[in-house]
């Protein structure tokens, strides 16, 4: 615990999107002692008052809640300066900052196609020791853009200092209910990685299950019970478009891509009851069975060669994971030992680890299984209802469902497990994460 | 004694009328610890100790449980209870004090074969969103498969799992759990 350090301060994203005012409230309930420390300097001057919106803090507030950086408190911010040349680098180095990003915004007047206001963003990032700049770039955005601008520059510093790709401008998919027993509704909601700009995507008074994304970013397959029969669709993001994929009777549930965005695993059931796991062509329509077993086998997920499945099955007794290969002779292999529960596998982007639900003292909790040794397995969170793990597109980040005062939350852990923080909508409840590819 | 029991519970939710759910057992009840759930040996023993203690509970408010009841198919005294079976967790069998709820059904629909019926299999919120398809749709077939043996035609018949999708009741306790872990009967217009 001695290398755990609390972090008070509580990020609230205000944008709403037309279509939805529930926004999504971020809280670091546990941050890293060791994350780096950053000045990062207001961009807006004095002659850009009308900004509507302050680039340089979406950038704080992204590196924060990433877990990894320590920002500057606003109160701390000695002097404001907008360039390299500006930077006493000295007092920053005795406030302790490792690094500073400064940048300023230039209006360049009203864009006749659009009608809003255009910014040219310039930032620099700097190393305070050495006094190295280490990014400079000019990014031009209009007002409805300038969010996004701040996300790539977050992405950006994060990239340069850490090595690690960035994913704060990547989207999440996930579940909303609201409403009340009887009469409740289920959303499909895309939002960006922070929670911002949430969008329905489609809207049900019947359950909404399991959003998978494809592997370009631009559908999303779900299940829906509309009709309270259970039933799979593809639908494409930007038209809206949507194509009913699998509603045979019974299952047809858990739907997961293949690396080639051409097939869906999937799981049905035979007119026994009996589910297994299936893989779709969605060109042809040519359904292949994978599994079968008199067991609960579902929640695929591929390989990203596409050869092989993980999934759940309970043909050992109580729900384990394993991997086969589609090869026709291929069997499956048990990938899990430890604990009578162990569900849900989703594959790290570099396929190192799997992050799973198990079961620890009676309570669900997020999981990963090291795929190197086989065995080593870490349990990330600390809830009681943990479930639905989903990784960064960049591995650095889960994010799942959980529960906070009975609600239900999403919650996001570094794959190491050091970070932990929440995402808590304003409104119902929130389940089913699922983040975007890049 | 069992029947007996069985009969005053009866006759109580005829009373009421309105009778709407299965009130939870008296006594607080132990929550299994689910690690060792997979273990526990068939425990219909201690299902009937349960049945000893139930008492109704009109719960206001949750009336949509029994809508459609204008589909009973003109099955007498359209309570919910007589068309909903409740299971003990992470198990499929059905509990012998809804032998009855599963004759009256059956003779209900093997009289009148055009009836059809829909087996909606739920499960409690712990676990998994698309392992616990699996296990709603297993009480679903155990529902279809005991209704098959006395007599119900098979087309009479269709499955559909909501997991934990689709609560009777909202909550995260052991009485909320068990009145979701169910097969509802909902007998198609």
């Amino acid at each position: 615990m001695k290398n755990l350090l609390k972090f008070s301060s509580i990020v609230v994203i205000l944008l709403l999107s037309q279509q939805t005012r529930a926004e999504l409230v971020v809280e670091i309930t546990r941050g890293q002692s060791e994350a780096i420390p950053i000045a990062v300097i207001p961009f807006a001057s004095a002659e850009v008052t009308n900004a509507s919106f302050d680039v340089a803090k979406l950038v704080s507030a992204d590196l924060t809640r990433s877990g990894r950086f320590k920002t500057l408190e606003h109160r701390d911010i000695i002097e404001e300066p907008h360039a390299g040349s500006n930077i006493v680098f000295d007092s920053w180095r005795r406030l302790g900052n490792d690094y500073i990003l400064v940048g300023s915004m230039q209006p360049q007047g009203v864009s006749q196609a659009v009608g809003q206001e255009r910014y040219n963003i310039t930032f620099e990032l700097y190393n305070v020791l050495t006094r190295q700049r280490l990014l400079g770039y000019q990014i031009s955005a209009n007002n409805a853009g300038l969010r996004s601008a701040g996300h790539q520059v977050a992405d950006m510093v994060f990239e340069k200092i850490l090595g690690i790709r960035g994913a704060f401008s990547s989207h999440i998919a996930y579940i909303s209910v609201l409403g009340h027993l009887p009469l409740k509704t289920y959303r499909l909601i895309v939002a960006d990685a922070d929670g911002a700009n949430p969008r329905v995507v489609m809207q049900s008074n019947e359950p909404l299950m399991s959003p998978a994304w494809s592997p370009d970013g631009q559908s999303l397959a779900y299940v829906s019970f509309e009709g309270r029969l259970a039933s799979i669709y593809v639908q494409q993001l930007k038209s809206g478009e949507r194509h009913l994929v699998s509603a045979r009777a019974g299952v047809n549930q858990a739907p997961a891509w293949s690396p080639d965005g051409k097939k869906l695993a999937l799981t049905l059931s035979t007119r026994s009851g009996n589910l297994d796991v299936y893989v779709l062509n969605l060109e042809t329509k040519m359904l292949t069975r994978i599994t079968d077993d008199p067991a609960i086998d579902t929640e695929p997920q591929w390989s990203k060669d596409g050869q092989s499945l993980y999934f759940t099955s309970d043909r050992a007794g109580g729900p384990q994971i394993y991997r086969i290969g589609l090869g026709a002779n291929d069997r499956p292999h048990r990938l899990t030992f430890q604990g009578s529960y162990n569900a849900r596998p989703r594959l790290s982007p570099d396929e190192s680890q799997l992050a799973f639900v198990t079961q620890e003292e009676g309570s669900y909790r997020i999981a990963t299984l090291d795929l190197r040794s086989g065995s080593v397995v870490q349990v990330l969170s600390k809830g009681h209802f943990d479930v639905s793990p989903s990784y960064a597109p960049n591995g650095a980040v889960i994010i799942y469902a959980s529960r906070d005062h009975g609600r239900g939350v999403l919650a996001l852990a570094s794959a190491d497990g050091h970070v932990q923080q929440r995402l808590v909508s304003s409104e119902g409840e929130v389940q089913e994460p699922a983040w975007a590819p890049f | 004694m069992e029947i007996s029991m069985k009969r005053i519970v009866s006759i109580t939710l005829l009373m009421a009328g309105i009778a709407l759910l299965w009130g939870c057992p008296k006594k607080p009840t132990v929550i299994q610890p689910p690690s060792s759930a997979s273990k526990i040996p068939q425990s219909s023993g201690n299902n009937a100790a349960d049945g000893a203690s139930t008492s109704m509970t009109p719960l206001g408010g949750d009336g949509s449980n029994s809508a459609g009841a204008d589909g009973m198919g003109g099955m007498k005294g359209g309570a919910l209870a007589n068309r909903v079976i409740y299971f003990d967790f992470d198990k499929s069998d059905i509990k012998p004090e809804y032998a009855e709820v599963i004759a009256m059904n059956a003779r209900n629909l093997s009289s009148k074969p055009a009836l059809k019926v829909k087996l909606e299999g739920n499960t409690d919120e712990r676990g998994t969103r698309e392992y616990n398809i699996g296990l709603g749709e297993r009480r679903a077939q155990a529902v279809r498969r005991a209704l098959m043996l006395q007599g119900v035609a098979e087309n009479q018949l269709n499955t559909v799992s909501f997991g934990a999708e689709r609560p009777a009741i909202e909550g995260d306790d052991e009485a909320a759990w068990a009145k979701n872990r169910r097969v509802e009967l909902d007998y198609l217009p």
